[in-house]
C-alpha cells in the first residue's frame, strides 16, 4: 500500500526521446489507467516506476522513498505482462510462491498466502497444472495471483488483456476491477484500449507523444476533455471534429458550418468564447450521441438541420449515420426506429449543451 | 509443390489424387531412406561382423559378409587387456570432465552475452563463434608450443599427461556449445527475465532457477556435442600424449593395435565398436529426453 509520485521524469533512448517530462501523483489504493496510442511513453513510464528501464532524468518514488537506483526486486512492486510471462517449468502454484520462496518466507505462510490469492481468482484447482495445461483466461489469472500472492506496495500491469480475445477481454476486465475492489492496492495500468481505461479507472492518464494530455476521472476526460486529442481519443466513435467560424448574432454567439448551416451556442456558454469571435482554425467538437435524430421535445442545448445522410449504420441498439459537413466526415447516433436511409435527407438535432470549441492550431479545447 | 498446389486449385483433381501424390511421396522417401541406411549402417556392420572372427578367418579368402566360425576372442582379449581399459579409463574421464568443464563455462558466458548488454557484448558473441571455425589443425602447433613453454617456466609436466586433454578440448567444445546456448537464451522471452527480477532473483539465480531449466533441451544438446567432441577427439591427443598408459581410447587403438605393418584387423575392429559404444547409447537414452524436453518446456508461457 503506498503512493507513487513521478516527477519531471524523461526517458530517452540514444536521442530518441520516449517520455518527455511527466509529473503524476497516484494516491494509495488508487487505480490508474495510462492510456494512450503505441508509442505514446506508457509502457515506458510502467517500466521506469517497474525499475526495469533506468530513469533518464527526473525522480520516482514509491511510498515517499524514491526509487530511482533502488533495483526491482526491492522496490516491493508486481508486475503482470501482456505475454504473462509465468515460468513454463513451474506448475501454477510454483509460479504463483516463486517470490516468496526466493525471499525464504516459512513453507507454512507461502502455501495459506497462495491459497488466498488461488481462492481470489477462482483457480484453486489449476494450482498443480503447468502453464501449457491453461487457457489464455487461466494463464491470466495465474499471473494476476502471482502479483496478489506478494501483497506488494503497488500493482502494475502492462496491456494485460491484449492477447485475449474479445469476449474474454471483457470477462478478465471486470474479473480484474473485481479483485481490486477485493485486494485494494495500488495499481498502474497500461493500455490502449479507451474502453478498458474508463471502465477501469479511478483516474485516466491520456498520454501522447511522450506526454501528459490530461489526468482525470473517467467521466472528465470523457466530457471535459483538455486537448484536441484526448478529445478525439476518448470515446467511440471518435468526437466529430468540424471547421467552423464563430460570429455574434445578437447577445449570444453563433458557430457557423456552412453558410446555411448554423447553430445557436447555449447562453451559458457563450462568455466563455466571447474572445475567440472571428478567429481563425476553430473546431466545432460534437460526439456522435450529441448528434440524434429528434426523440420528443427538444432539449434547451438541441439545435435541429436537414442534412443529407451518406451511410447509415445499423448497430441494433441504435444506427451511426454519416454525413458531411463543412467538408468533415460527420457521424451521428440516431434510434434505431428512426427512418434514415443513405442519400435521402434526414432531420437531426445536435445538442450544443455538449459542445467543445477547439482551437485547431494549438490543440486546446476552449 | 507451388505447381501442384496451383493445378490442384484451378481444376478440381479426381478423387483421391491426394491420396496418390501422397503414396508416391512416401515410397520417394522409403526409397531415399534406404539408400541412406545401407550407406551408412554398411561399416558398423563390416566392422561387427570381422569383430566376430578369429584372425585366420579374417585373413582367409572367405565371403567377408558372413562369419562361419563367430568367437568372442577378441572382445575378452581386449576387455582384460588392462592397457585397452587404461585408454576406456583416460577416455571417459576426459570426456566427462571436459563436458563438465565446458558447461560451467559456456552456460554462464552465453547468459550473460544474451542477457546482460554490456560494452562489447555483441562482438564478443560473434568473436565466440569466429573462434569455432578455426580448425584444430591449425592450432595443435601453437598449443603444443604454448605448453612446452609453459613447462619451462613453471616446471610442471603438461604434455604427455592426459589430464592435458581436459585443458584442451574446451577450446573446441566451450565456443560452439556458447553459441548454441545463446541461441537458445535468445529464444526465452524477455518478460520471464523481467517477471524473475521484479520477483526478487539476482542474475544467478534467474540463471540457475529459470533459465537452466527452461533451456534444459538446448543445454542436453550443448552437452551431446561437448560429449561426442571429447570422445571422438583423435588428433590432439596424437600430438599432445605417447605413453600408452596416456592415451585415450581412438589413439590407443591405432597406435598398439597396428605393430609396424602388422594390422591385428579382429580387435581393431573390436575396440572402434566398444568405442563407438558409449556416444551411442548417450544418444538414444537423452534423445527420448530431449525430445520430451522440446515438446513439454517450450519457452512460451
Amino acid at each position: 500500500m503506498a503512493e507513487v509520485s513521478l516527477r519531471k521524469v524523461v526517458k530517452h533512448y540514444d536521442s530518441t526521446p520516449a517520455v518527455r517530462g511527466i509529473d503524476l501523483e497516484i494516491a494509495d489504493k488508487e487505480f490508474i489507467v495510462l492510456v494512450g496510442p503505441s508509442g505514446c511513453g506508457k509502457s515506458t513510464t510502467l517500466r521506469m516506476i517497474a525499475g526495469l528501464e533506468d530513469i533518464s532524468a527526473g525522480e520516482i518514488a514509491i511510498g515517499g522513498q524514491v526509487v530511482n537506483d533502488v533495483p526491482p526486486k526491492d522496490r516491493d512492486i508486481a508486475m503482470v505482462f501482456q505475454n504473462y510471462a509465468l515460468y513454463p517449468h513451474m506448475s501454477v502454484a510454483e509460479n504463483m510462491s516463486f517470490a516468496l520462496r526466493l525471499k525464504n518466507v516459512p513453507k507454512a505462510e507461502i502455501a495459506a498466502r497462495v491459497d488466498k490469492a488461488a481462492s481470489i481468482l477462482e483457480i484453486t484447482d489449476l494450482l498443480a497444472r503447468k502453464p501449457k495445461q491453461l487457457s489464455g483466461g487461466q494463464r491470466q489469472r495465474v499471473a494476476m495471483g502471482r502479483a496478489i500472492v506478494r501483497d506488494p506496495k503497488v500493482f502494475l500491469f502492462d496491456e494485460p488483456l491484449s492477447n485475449l480475445d474479445a469476449k474474454l477481454r471483457v470477462q478478465m476486465r471486470t474479473e480484474i476491477k473485481r479483485v481490486h475492489q477485493k485486494v485494494r492496492t495500488t495499481t498502474v495500468y497500461v493500455t490502449h484500449d479507451q474502453v478498458e481505461a474508463m471502465t477501469l479507472a479511478d483516474r485516466v492518464v491520456v498520454m501522447n507523444a511522450g506526454i501528459i494530455e490530461q489526468v482525470g476521472t473517467p467521466i472528465e476526460v470523457y466530457h471535459q476533455p483538455a486537448t484536441k486529442f484526448v478529445a478525439g481519443f476518448i470515446g467511440s466513435p471518435a468526437m466529430n471534429f468540424i471547421p467552423v467560424s464563430l460570429e455574434a448574432s445578437g447577445d449570444g454567439l453563433r458557430v457557423r458550418l456552412t453558410r446555411e448551416l448554423a447553430f445557436e451556442v447555449p447562453t451559458e456558454r457563450a462568455a466563455r468564447y466571447r474572445d475567440f469571435v472571428g478567429r481563425e482554425k476553430l473546431l466545432l467538437g460534437l460526439r456522435p450521441e450529441n448528434i440524434a435524430d429528434q426523440r420528443g421535445a427538444l432539449s434547451a442545448g438541441q439545435r435541429v438541420f436537414q442534412i443529407g445522410i451518406d451511410v447509415a449504420e445499423p448497430m441494433g441498439m441504435d444506427t451511426l449515420v454519416h454525413f458531411t459537413a463543412n467538408g468533415a466526415e460527420v457521424c451521428g447516433r440516431v434510434s434505431a426506429h428512426a427512418s434514415v436511409r443513405a442519400g435521402e435527407s434526414c432531420t437531426l438535432a445536435a445538442d450544443m449543451a455538449h459542445m467543445h470549441l477547439i482551437n485547431d492550431l494549438s490543440g486546446r479545447v476552449l | 509443390m507451388t505447381q501442384t498446389t496451383l493445378t490442384d486449385f484451378r481444376a478440381a483433381p479426381p478423387a483421391g489424387s491426394t491420396r496418390r501424390d501422397r503414396r508416391r511421396a512416401l515410397y520417394w522417401s522409403y526409397f531415399f531412406l534406404v539408400v541412406f541406411v545401407v550407406f551408412f549402417l554398411t561399416p558398423p556392420i563390416y566392422m561387427l561382423i570381422t569383430s566376430l572372427k578369429t584372425s585366420q578367418e579374417i585373413s582367409a579368402a572367405s565371403s567377408p559378409w558372413w562369419v562361419f566360425d563367430p568367437t568372442l576372442r577378441n572382445y575378452t582379449e581386449l576387455l582384460t587387456s588392462s592397457v585397452f581399459l587404461t585408454f576406456m579409463r583416460n577416455s571417459a574421464v576426459i570426456s566427462l570432465a571436459v563436458v563438465i568443464v565446458t558447461m560451467l563455462i559456456s552456460i554462464p558466458a552465453a547468459f550473460a552475452l544474451s542477457r546482460m548488454r554490456f560494452w562489447g557484448s555483441a562482438t564478443l558473441a560473434t568473436g565466440v563463434f569466429l573462434t569455432y571455425l578455426i580448425p584444430d589443425t591449425l592450432l595443435f602447433i601453437p598449443l603444443y608450443k604454448i605448453f612446452a613453454w609453459l613447462n619451462e617456466v613453471t616446471g610442471i609436466e603438461f604434455l604427455n599427461q592426459w589430464w592435458l586433454m581436459i585443458i584442451i578440448y574446451p577450446t573446441l567444445t566451450v565456443p560452439f556449445c556458447t553459441w548454441i546456448m545463446i541461441g537458445y537464451f535468445a529464444s526465452i522471452p524477455k518478460e520471464l527475465d523481467e517477471a524473475a527480477l521484479i520477483d526478487g532473483a539476482g542474475y544467478f539465480q534467474t540463471l540457475t532457477r529459470i533459465f537452466i531449466p527452461v533451456a534444459l533441451p538446448g543445454i542436453i544438446a550443448a552437452t551431446i556435442f561437448a560429449f561426442t567432441v571429447a570422445w571422438a577427439q583423435f588428433l590432439y591427443p596424437m600430438a599432445f600424449t605417447t605413453s600408452t598408459d596416456q592415451l585415450v581410447l581412438p589413439v590407443g587403438i591405432v597406435t598398439t593395435l597396428i605393430k609396424g605393418d602388422v594390422f591385428n584387423w579382429g580387435q581393431i575392429m573390436t575396440g572402434a565398436l566398444l568405442g563407438a559404444a558409449p556416444p551411442l547409447i548417450i544418444y538414444a537414452f537423452l534423445m527420448d529426453y530431449y525430445i520430451a524436453g522440446l515438446t513439454a518446456g517450450a519457452t512460451k508461457g
